[in-house]
């Protein structure tokens, strides 16, 4: 299947994302419980994007390993400010802005595979990957 | 975007929110305001939120169920959570969240039970029930 992807410039495109997620994980084989996880964390990552990276897009990527299995991965890019300190954003309890410092560790832990680089005034790239169980 | 609209029920004291659509958080936050301006306009002493056909609870929503029970405490009222689906519950506690201050109960009778023990209201709230609703305004009143 082909990548897509949504642009995340305002909050409505925020519920749009996750519903997209959850369709697309249902699609692909993905479990109730997995394509909450999905969609939960593209609410969590696509509203990082919205509120503290002035936009950005999701692409939505349907993967599979050497050993065929298969998954979704989900990048989520912004041009905003960036993370100047990555290893505090990832600790617990951690936040900028009204959230409740969840938002990065507690997505992480709704994956498999949970990547962040960030450069502080070029922007932020968070990529996850969720295989199908 | 038009936001969507969430209806607020009265029974009794306690006012019922039936969230049966996915929330942008332009409605979370649309539908905490309201809420709170019910409580004030009618008295109510409990708040039933329905949360059983919400496919996802993120920390923006997490947080605003936590919000509203603080404030309706404040507003001498209590706050219960119910219909929380299984994979949302797993995906709640993974992510992090507590939901401070929130109870949570499986679905609308044990929700108004919980109400109910809290304050005194079988009297009036069972002459505003009908059918099947005052058959457990009865079962309430004996207990």
């Amino acid at each position: 299947m082909e990548s897509r992807s949504l642009a995340l410039d305002d909050e409505h495109d925020i519920a749009v994302a996750r519903n997209e997620v959850r369709r697309l994980a249902g699609a692909l084989g993905f479990r109730i419980i997995d394509q909450t996880r999905l969609a939960t964390v593209t609410s969590e990552l696509a509203r990082n994007v919205v509120k503290y990276g002035e936009g950005g897009r999701l692409i939505l990527q349907p993967v599979s390993d050497h050993g065929g299995r298969e998954g979704l991965r989900l990048i989520f890019e912004d041009s905003g400010p960036g993370i100047a300190d990555l290893a505090a954003a990832m600790r617990d309890g951690f936040t900028t802005g009204r959230g409740l410092g969840k938002g990065l560790p507690g997505s992480k832990r709704l994956v498999d595979e949970f990547e962040i680089e960030s450069e502080v005034g070029r922007g932020t790239r968070v990529t996850v990957v969720r295989w199908i169980a | 975007m038009p936001v969507a609209r969430i209806p607020i029920l009265k029974v009794g004291r306690v006012l019922i929110v039936p969230i049966q659509v996915d929330m942008d958080d332009q409605t979370v936050m649309h539908l905490q305001e309201r809420i709170l301006s019910e409580l004030e306009r009618t008295g109510a002493r409990g708040v039933l939120i329905d949360i059983s056909m919400l496919e996802m609870v993120d920390s923006f929503i997490g947080r605003m169920l936590s919000d509203i029970a603080a404030m309706a405490r404040i507003m001498d009222a209590r706050t219960v959570v119910v219909g929380m689906q299984p994979a949302v519950a797993i995906t709640l506690v993974e992510l992090g969240l507590e939901l401070k201050g929130v109870d949570t109960v499986l679905n609308v009778d044990e929700g108004f039970r919980l109400l109910r023990r809290e304050f005194d209201i079988s009297d009036e709230a069972e002459e505003e029930f009908n059918g099947e609703t005052s058959t457990f305004g009865k079962q309430v009143a004996r207990s």
